[in-house]
């Protein structure tokens, strides 16, 4: 029941912990995910790039099960999130955007009701929940009702729901937004520390954040992937402008074209 | 099991975190004795019973628990928590019937706490307190009935009005399904579906619970019509969740 950290259904070790392939979403009147492939393997931070409404959010949905595909697969550590859903989201942390809890809560009521749905009871609960608010550095809130908190620390809230399973792939939809400086520093340097252990994804706005924690970057475009390489290497092809120029470049192409 | 146990008492810890568990249970309380002692003459009629509380029963039900049921779903959805809920390692059922039970015990504790009630006629008089734990326990069923109805069109809409508007206007055409004024008209017009209108009906089960008949067919009833509800609930859940 609880959260199994060595679960690879498929393959040995190297094969990867998330397996996209031909990932489409159509909504009435348009496609907000335009057969999306890509793998993401242990170790690796995959930097998930693009304007507003370029298909981030829906495509993270549809790995969470939250969505269901039109067409194409999706695979967490082997388990289809569609035909295995469960033992998918059981091998998952997942940050949905917005970073959504249940206001009227406590912190600490909040992490242990996820901490019970995934399993944990007794000691063992305490330990996990403990150890959640220990990495977020949620200590000093513990005990206050999530509604009184600020932006940043419902943001380490949803964090640490994400993390408390201590999950092989996590998927972070805009895990640093509403975060001041010192937070968002703090929360890069967590990720870059559980980075070996996991094959995580995160979805950003902040270019730098990408260059800071990534070790390969993703950018989607109406649906679309139109590059896929690391930070450093997308940077370099405009070095006068860095990541930024060329982020702008690759994704405005498209609206020119049409 | 576990899992809908766990959203269940998640839900219940809710309605006590915020004032609407201390506005409803009041207005309930408030509603039952009003109507209790003056429309229905509990002194007046001198007789050692709860009738002229339960008849009022699933009429007062009718009114309040749409206003339980409206904010279930739509409330995850404006939160967003949905996503979060639907998400976790749980299977769609779970979450469905762990909400639903949450607010079916819910309305067990406004119930029990109508027990002066009991104590007053029991003061009063002798009643036969078998007949009015068989009325409790078809008041119980009555409310089951309705938070189904309710749970379920509120997945189906992100409006809490509309939610409440339709689930008054669903639990309404099921009260009434066995009064003269719906059974008369369809023997008019379709003699066949008169039967089934009545057969139907929460209203005329939950009489034969208030006379101190507890019939299986009438549990049966109960459970099925709470059991389809459900059932319709996870279907809409599914398809609408995203949206």
């Amino acid at each position: 029941m609880a959260a199994d950290t060595s679960t690879t259904a498929s393959g040995g070790a190297a094969a990867p912990l998330i397996e996209i392939q031909g990932l489409t979403k159509r909504f009435a009147g348009f496609t907000a995910v335009d057969n999306v492939s890509f793998n993401v393997a242990r170790g690796e931070v995959l930097g998930f790039l693009g304007p507003n409404g370029a298909g981030k959010s829906t495509t993270m949905r549809m790995l969470a099960g939250f969505m269901t595909p039109t067409a194409g697969t999706a695979r967490i550590c082997g388990h289809d999130v569609q035909t295995d859903s469960l033992a998918a989201r059981r091998s998952m942390g997942f940050l949905p955007e917005g970073a959504p809890t249940y206001p009227e809560m406590t912190v600490l009521a909040f992490l242990r009701f996820t901490a019970r749905i995934r399993g944990y009871s007794g000691s063992e609960m305490d330990d996990r929940v403990g150890h959640a608010i220990g990495l977020t550095t949620l200590g000093g809130v513990r005990l206050q009702p999530i509604e009184t908190l600020s932006k940043g620390f419902k943001r380490r809230v949803g964090l640490a729901q994400a993390l408390l399973h201590d999950p092989p792939v996590l998927v972070l939809d805009e895990p640093t937004d509403g975060l001041d400086p010192n937070q968002k520093h703090e929360v890069r340097t967590l990720i870059a520390r559980m980075a070996p252990e996991k094959a995580i994804v995160i979805s950003t706005h902040i270019l730098e954040e990408v260059e800071a924690v990534c070790t390969r970057a993703i950018i989607i475009a109406r649906g679309r992937v139109v590059a896929d390489a690391t930070p450093a290497e997308l940077a370099g092809r405009d070095p006068a402008g860095g990541l930024d120029a060329v982020f702008r470049a690759i994704t405005a192409q498209p609206a020119r074209a049409a | 099991m576990r899992n809908t146990l766990i959203v269940a008492r998640r839900e219940l810890g809710g309605y006590f975190a915020t004032p609407v568990a201390v506005v409803f249970i009041v207005i309930f309380l408030a509603l039952q004795g009003a109507l209790t002692f003056n429309l229905g003459n509990f002194f007046a009629r001198d007789q050692a019973d709860l009738m002229p509380f339960f008849n009022f029963v699933p009429w007062v039900f009718l009114l309040l628990v749409p206003a339980i049921t409206m904010r279930l779903w739509a409330e995850e959805r404006r939160l967003g928590t949905i996503e979060l809920l639907l998400t976790l390692p749980i299977a769609q059922w779970q979450a469905v019937v762990g909400k639903f039970l949450a607010a079916w015990a819910f309305c067990a504790i406004a119930l029990a706490l109508t027990f002066p009630f009991v104590i007053t006629v029991n003061y009063l008089g002798s009643p036969d307190n078998g007949v009015i734990a068989a009325g409790y326990l078809g008041a119980l069923l009555v409310a089951g009935a309705f938070l189904s109805v309710g749970a379920a069109l509120s997945a189906a809409t992100k409006n809490q009005v509309i939610a409440f508007v339709l689930a008054v206007s669903v639990c309404f055409v099921f009260a009434v399904a066995s009064y003269p004024v719906v059974t008369d008209f369809l023997s008019r017009n379709a003699p066949e579906l008169a039967e089934v209108a009545r057969r139907l009906s929460v209203a005329e089960r939950f009489q034969s619970f208030t006379r101190g008949v507890i019939a299986l067919r009438d549990l049966i009833f109960f459970a099925s019509f709470i059991g389809f509800w459900l059932f319709l609930n996870t279907v809409i859940v599914e398809h609408r969740k995203a949206d």
